[in-house]
């Protein structure tokens, strides 16, 4: 019997660990569905990014009131988890704040009471988050697609962590033999009155729930996070090193339309010439992108990474004019279209069985996709280097190269680029008559 | 106007230090083609020895690419290196950041590697060289705000030498709110230039012009033809012709220079 508690405590942590890793590896086949690209160069520089960016929350502090806040948070969530080896500790062998013995009253207390300030300040910070998203009227937090889940979601990560912070605090403020200590307690000792009335043993219990509500809450927000936008704290990593490097203007040439090209333009080719005996039967390529498994596992891994924020949004010129066109909705639609690829191929032990859906139309419309400027702010704007611009070119190419659905001006656009090298309709024998004009 | 073609030059067995890509807009666009000549006029009092392609110059290929037409862009860039390759280009300037953007960084893949510099870029390099000098009185004093171009700015991180440029025109440059990196697009790119836009609430480069009213300016300086027409578009929608001119910074130098 006296063993029942460690051994309840191991089962919660192995079906938590286990229930997330089993989500892990589903993320990480879901994400190879994707094309292969290559992001292995230039590693000192992604890792340089990486650092900046996602560890160094670079980006973050272009908007100075909220990437404050969130370097509170951020600091907070990355300290805190010290303390959760700790719980981890005591939990599997019963033991009780062993670090405490380790580490000596005087280091330990500071250790604690820095964790204290921490989860003050963070629960400050969430509280400021939770009136900006509901109370304050900033327009990227009530878009359209802000609404049902992406803003539950939202709002239950703030929940979260407001609950986990005050269980950390109460749960130090009832642990007679800490409080006695007198050290690391700056914020507990104040809520220890709190209890006075209670018996010792009804305080002792307080203690121990709290304990344990603390610590299976945490094995639940590590599951939620699957689920969840949340998903960003461990993705902003690996997102921002493999993110792209080149310069933002510079868009991929496909390397499937160079072969053809080259053979379009080679006169000694003969367009009705048999692949060659033995020639590898080359499965025709798809120009471009309709569903999630055309688009490479980068812009994949960007989709699970998008925190739904909103900056890019709020930095969209089509966006701002009112247009229909969203790069945060787009990286939504990717995530949604992703997760429900993954489901079916699950439900159909492990292939992927034809839904007839796609993300293009039943996801993204063209309407959407012909609105963008290709200007390159949404990707700018981006906090952990998310590219939607690169989402939105490949199903313009998969529009025009595979279905021939531009709109009827951009063909008229292209015809004249084909017929007369300008994408006017000008003689080329006219193109040097602007040097004897004026 | 004196314009060599490379096909002279070659003939007189020439190489010019430059190539000048003059680009769809600055060939065929009214507007626009007076920023060519603007710039012609000050390659030839800094004695630049350049060059353009002429009628064998074919569109980059880029408001095809961005319109999502892979094919066309890559038979474009393929016939263009082609010529460029066949003359053998080593520098290339334009004042189209499109054609810059593309020349730069999407050919050199398919064939096509060059020194490429946007006309601010290699302005600023003949003032440092000593070849060019602006003269700062003409326009002295003149409130102007410069609207950075997406393609030159946020795709290639050039937002100095345009700067640079202006003040030393002897001008009150101001920024707008939205400038450098969070610059608001004019509402060209990505081959808007050539539709209509999707519905919405209003025209991307009226908004962007009001930003750019918001600093009450005498000149809008530009570096693009295509942010160009539509500063000055949205200057016509606001009927602020009278007050507010929008102008390359080509234009201005040769104005300042008078040339
Ligand atoms: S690149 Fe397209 S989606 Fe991104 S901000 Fe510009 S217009 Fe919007
Ligand atoms: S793409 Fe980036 S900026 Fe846009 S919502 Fe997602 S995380 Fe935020």
């Amino acid at each position: 019997m006296q063993y029942l508690p460690n051994m309840f405590f191991a089962l919660a942590l192995i079906v938590g660990i286990g229930f997330f890793v089993m989500n892990i590896r589903k993320l990480f086949r879901n994400i190879k569905l994707g094309k292969d690209v290559n992001r292995t160069d230039k590693k000192p520089e992604r890792l340089k990014n990486m650092i900046k960016i996602a560890l160094g929350q670079s980006k973050m502090v272009r908007r100075p009131l909220s990437g404050f806040l969130h370097i509170i948070v951020y600091v907070g969530f990355v300290i805190i988890n010290i303390e959760v080896l700790e719980i981890i500790i005591d939990g599997l062998f019963g033991t009780h704040r062993i670090f405490q013995g380790f580490l000596g009253d005087g280091f330990y207390g500071f250790l604690i009471a820095t964790f204290e300030i921490l989860a003050t300040l963070v629960f400050v910070a969430v509280t400021v988050f939770w009136l900006r998203r509901n109370i304050a009227n900033i327009k990227r937090f009530l878009s359209k697609e802000m609404k049902g889940w992406p803003k539950n979601d939202g709002n239950n990560i703030l929940y979260f962590e407001m609950v986990l912070m005050s269980l950390f605090l109460i749960m130090n403020a009832t642990d007679i033999s800490f409080q006695q200590a007198g050290v690391g307690n700056p914020i507990s000792q104040f809520l220890t009155p709190l209890f006075n009335s209670f018996s010792p043993e009804a305080i002792h219990t307080i203690e121990r729930t709290t304990w344990w509500i603390h610590i299976l809450g945490i094995l639940v927000f590590l599951n939620y996070l699957y689920y969840s936008k949340h998903l960003h704290i461990l993705l902003a990593f690996p997102n921002t090193y493999f993110a792209n490097l080149n310069p933002k203007g510079q868009f991929t040439n496909l390397e499937s339309v160079t072969n053809e090209v080259k053979l379009m333009m080679d006169p000694d080719a003969d367009p009705y010439a048999m692949p060659e005996e033995g020639a590898e039967e080359t499965v025709p390529e798809k120009f471009g992108a309709s569903d999630v498994a055309d688009l490479n596992w980068v812009q994949l891994l960007n989709a699970y990474t998008c925190t739904e924020c909103g900056r890019c949004t709020s930095a969209c010129p089509a966006n701002l004019t009112g247009k229909e066109l969203s790069p945060r909705k787009i990286m939504m639609d990717t995530r949604d279209r992703l997760e429900e690829v993954g489901k079916n191929i699950d439900a159909n032990g492990g292939t992927f069985k034809d839904d007839g859906k796609q993300l293009l139309n039943d996801y993204i419309s063209p309407e959407e996709l012909w609105a963008c400027t290709s200007c390159n702010a949404c990707v700018e704007e981006c906090p952990v280097n998310i590219d939607p611009l690169s989402i939105i070119m490949d199903m313009r190419r998969y529009l025009v190269m595979e279905e021939s659905a531009a709109p009827q001006e951009l063909n008229m656009m292209m015809t004249n680029i084909e017929n007369n090298g300008a994408p006017w309709q000008y003689n080329q024998q006219d193109r040097l008559n602007w040097a004897n004009e004026e | 106007m004196n314009v060599p073609t490379m096909a002279d030059m070659m003939a007189q067995g020439k190489q010019p230090e430059v190539l000048f890509w003059v680009g769809a807009a600055g060939s065929y666009d009214d507007r626009a083609k007076k920023i060519s000549r603007a710039f012609v006029k000050i390659l030839h009092q800094a004695n630049v020895d350049f060059a353009v392609l002429g009628t064998e110059e074919s569109s980059t290929g880029d408001a095809a690419k961005r319109a999502g037409n892979e094919f066309l862009f890559q038979m474009q860039a393929m016939m263009n290196i082609e010529v460029l390759n066949g003359y053998e280009v080593k520098k290339i300037v334009t004042c189209d950041p499109h054609s810059f953007n593309t020349l730069k960084n999407e050919y050199p893949s398919l064939g096509g590697k060059y020194e490429v510099f946007h006309h601010t870029q290699f302005l600023q390099n003949l003032i440092s060289e000593g070849r060019l000098k602006i003269d700062n009185t003409t326009l002295k004093g003149k409130r102007v705000t410069f609207h950075d171009p997406c393609y030159l700015g946020r795709a290639n991180e050039v937002y100095e030498s345009p700067r640079n440029l202006i003040k030393r025109l002897g001008v009150n440059l101001t920024e707008m709110k939205r400038n450098k990196s969070t610059a608001l697009c004019c509402g060209a790119g990505g081959a808007q230039m050539f539709k209509d836009a999707e519905k919405g609430d209003k025209e991307i480069n009226v908004l962007r012009t009001e930003e750019a009213l918001e600093t009450k300016p005498q000149i809008i300086a530009t570096g693009c033809p295509y942010c160009n027409t539509m500063m000055t578009d949205g200057i016509k929608f606001k009927e602020k012709e009278a007050e507010v001119l929008v102008k390359d910074i080509a234009e201005l130098i040769a104005e300042a220079n008078n040339l």
